[in-house]
């Protein structure tokens, strides 16, 4: 049995060496990535130390704004955004995974994917086109026609009473239901359509109709997929800015009417950051970006692990 | 389960007619935005927005000049940043992957891309505006350029893993070192998907407004050099859609034209190219 003999050449040798660097690099940049997550998270928490100091959790919990006499409380930021987040969930869930159904279980294949590149797009649309188009659009279409309508019908609530603006938290909540759309659309989509045939055959077989193997068998089994794909939309809908800054009409008061105008910790730090003067001011606006960027990153891993979970149980069993 | 038939089958018919409505309703709302957007943009533009400087609110006519060039140079310049960053953080992740640390980074990429644009911007502000003391293109472009990384990474990383594992074996089976490997092979038959990653990456950076209002600013003169204020596309857009002057409207919807037109066409063409998949032939 020979040995192997290692011949060192000159050019081995710097192809050896070529290793050592290329890995070098590339895990250098890689670990840039975590590292720029931490730094993100630093700056926030360093940034925000003024007006946490002084302040404290009572930031949280109170409702008084004015910059001039150093009052700030969060509350009406936090409220606008979680409300504006759940009414454009309101909508665009029911819409979304109904066309996610329609484009996976009833369209042909190649007919849903062209439809599907189509509500991807609305995903390519910049935010501030969307804000453009809902001014002169949305706003006037809901003070005249939708606002008044509601009124009408579901006056009895305190949610639709008060003065038709346009402008206000329903319009907010409307355009960010549009902007989730495609968000929950293509990942519920690639959910159902991880859902193994023999699910749908063996419903079909014990005599159900198409919309009851569809609403008993495969959207369960793609549930967790589906609330995946609610929730990234939801963190999308928090972190919004432009569109919602340019119609909510930036109110720092409570209102119980959805018709008022509000406001929403991105559309605060979008209006007033770069006025912002004094560490207090400049830091309370950062720890909203802070409490933000916790809603999200939680709402975003827990939405990751569905998706995985999810895409991966389908493909495991088929 | 005592219903009918004739019940159960109207229930299957009236539910999946409505999936049909709702998709039909979702697609038309792409038309309606790109009709409202070409009808009123269209009546908009003209040759002076590409060429003239902005008017102050009042005089009629002018142009966005400086904000199309400062919105080339700040996707430029993030584009010269986060590319090689992302791109070389791709690699690792579909080349040399090391188990634990590699899902940790696949994970915070992820997560990265899902932070809003605008805590980005305030990133950007304390680590360029605030030691420099002044708004800057550059600040832009460093809000960008974080922006881009994640996404750019997460691409180059999905379509290197589409190279086929026989055609990295042949090439170390001739002898060729790793990094020669990755650089000679498995790169070149995966750069049409890497390509078409990075376009979309920069469609989608190119209509960011929000981590620009307070790092790019704006400006109404031309800007000289990266270190001043620089006026951009979708800032424009904003202060503009916002203001109470109509001809600062009918600009807003000429930019608004402008800006979709460059990302759907990038979307678009990125789309056709991943469309006739890798550069070989898949055995």
């Amino acid at each position: 049995m020979a040995t192997a003999v290692r011949v060192d050449t000159p050019a081995k040798k710097a192809d050896q060496a070529g290793d050592q660097i290329a890995r070098l690099v590339v895990l250098i940049f890689a670990a840039s990535i975590v590292l720029i997550a931490v730094l993100i998270v630093w700056v926030l928490w360093y940034d925000s130390a003024p007006s946490r100091h002084k302040l404290g959790w009572s930031f949280l919990t109170s409702s008084q704004w004015n910059p001039v006499t150093e009052q700030f409380g969060g509350l009406p930021f936090i409220f606008g955004t979680v409300v504006t987040s759940v009414l454009a969930l309101l909508i665009s869930v029911p819409l979304g995974v109904g066309s996610a159904i329609f484009l996976s279980e009833l369209a042909p294949r190649r007919i849903s994917d062209a439809l599907t590149f189509l509500i991807e797009l609305l995903a390519a649309i910049p935010s501030v086109i969307y804000g453009l188009l809902a001014i002169f659009t949305l706003v006037p279409l809901m003070r005249l026609y939708v606002e008044p309508f509601l009124r009408k019908v579901l006056g009895f609530l305190p949610l639709f009473q008060g003065i038709a603006y346009g402008v206000g938290t329903l319009t907010a909540g409307v355009i960010l239901a549009v902007m989730t759309l495609p968000f929950i659309i293509s990942v519920s989509r690639e959910s159902l359509l991880a859902v193994p045939g023999e699910q749908r055959e063996a419903a079909l077989a014990l005599g159900s109709t198409k919309w009851e193997t569809t609403w008993q068998v495969v959207v369960p089994y793609a549930r967790l997929g589906i609330m995946g794909a609610i929730f990234l939309g939801l963190a999308r809908a928090l972190g919004e800015t432009m569109a919602v800054t340019m119609v909510i009409g930036n109110s720092t008061a409570i209102h119980a009417s959805l018709f008022a105008p509000g406001n929403t910790i991105a559309a605060v730090i979008a209006n007033e950051f770069a006025e912002a003067t004094g560490d207090v001011y400049q830091g309370v606006l950062i720890e909203l970006g802070l409490v933000l960027f916790c809603l999200t990153i939680i709402l975003n891993g827990l939405a990751r692990l569905m998706i995985i979970a999810t895409t991966r149980k389908g493909s495991k069993r088929a | 389960m005592n219903r009918s038939l004739a019940w159960r089958k109207t229930v299957n018919a009236v539910m999946l007619g409505l999936t049909g409505v709702f998709t039909v309703i979702t697609v038309s709302a792409l038309f309606v935005i790109l009709g409202y957007l070409l009808f009123n943009g269209g009546k908009s533009l003209d040759w002076n927005f590409f060429t003239k400087l902005p008017l102050s609110p009042g005089e009629l006519g002018g142009g966005m000049a400086n904000a199309i060039k400062g919105s080339a140079e700040i996707i430029g310049l993030a584009a010269l940043i986060g590319i090689p960053v992302g791109f070389l953080a791709g690699v690792y992740l579909s080349e040399y992957e090391s188990r634990a640390f590699a899902s940790l980074v696949r994970y915070v990429a992820d997560l990265l891309n899902g932070v809003p644009s605008i805590v980005i911007g305030i990133v950007a502000w304390t680590l360029v505006v605030v030691p420099t003391r002044t708004f800057s293109a550059l600040a832009g472009a460093v809000a960008l350029a974080i922006m881009l990384i994640p996404i750019v990474t997460r691409q180059t990383e999905q379509f290197l893993r589409e190279v086929p594992n026989s055609l990295r074996e042949a090439s170390l089976a001739l002898g060729a070192h790793k990094w020669r490997m990755i650089a000679t092979v498995v790169v070149p038959a995966g750069s049409k998907g890497i390509l078409t990653g990075m376009i979309l990456g920069i469609a989608r950076i190119a209509g960011e407004t929000a981590p620009l209002l307070f790092t790019a600013f704006n400006n109404q003169f031309w800007s000289h050099g990266l270190t001043q204020p620089t006026a951009t596309l979708p800032v424009q857009i904003y202060i503009r859609a916002t203001s109470p002057y109509e001809d600062w409207h009918r600009q807003a919807w000429a930019a608004g034209l402008v800006l979709i037109g460059l990302v759907l066409l990038a979307n678009i063409l990125a789309r056709l190219v991943l469309a006739r998949g890798i550069s070989v032939p898949r055995s």
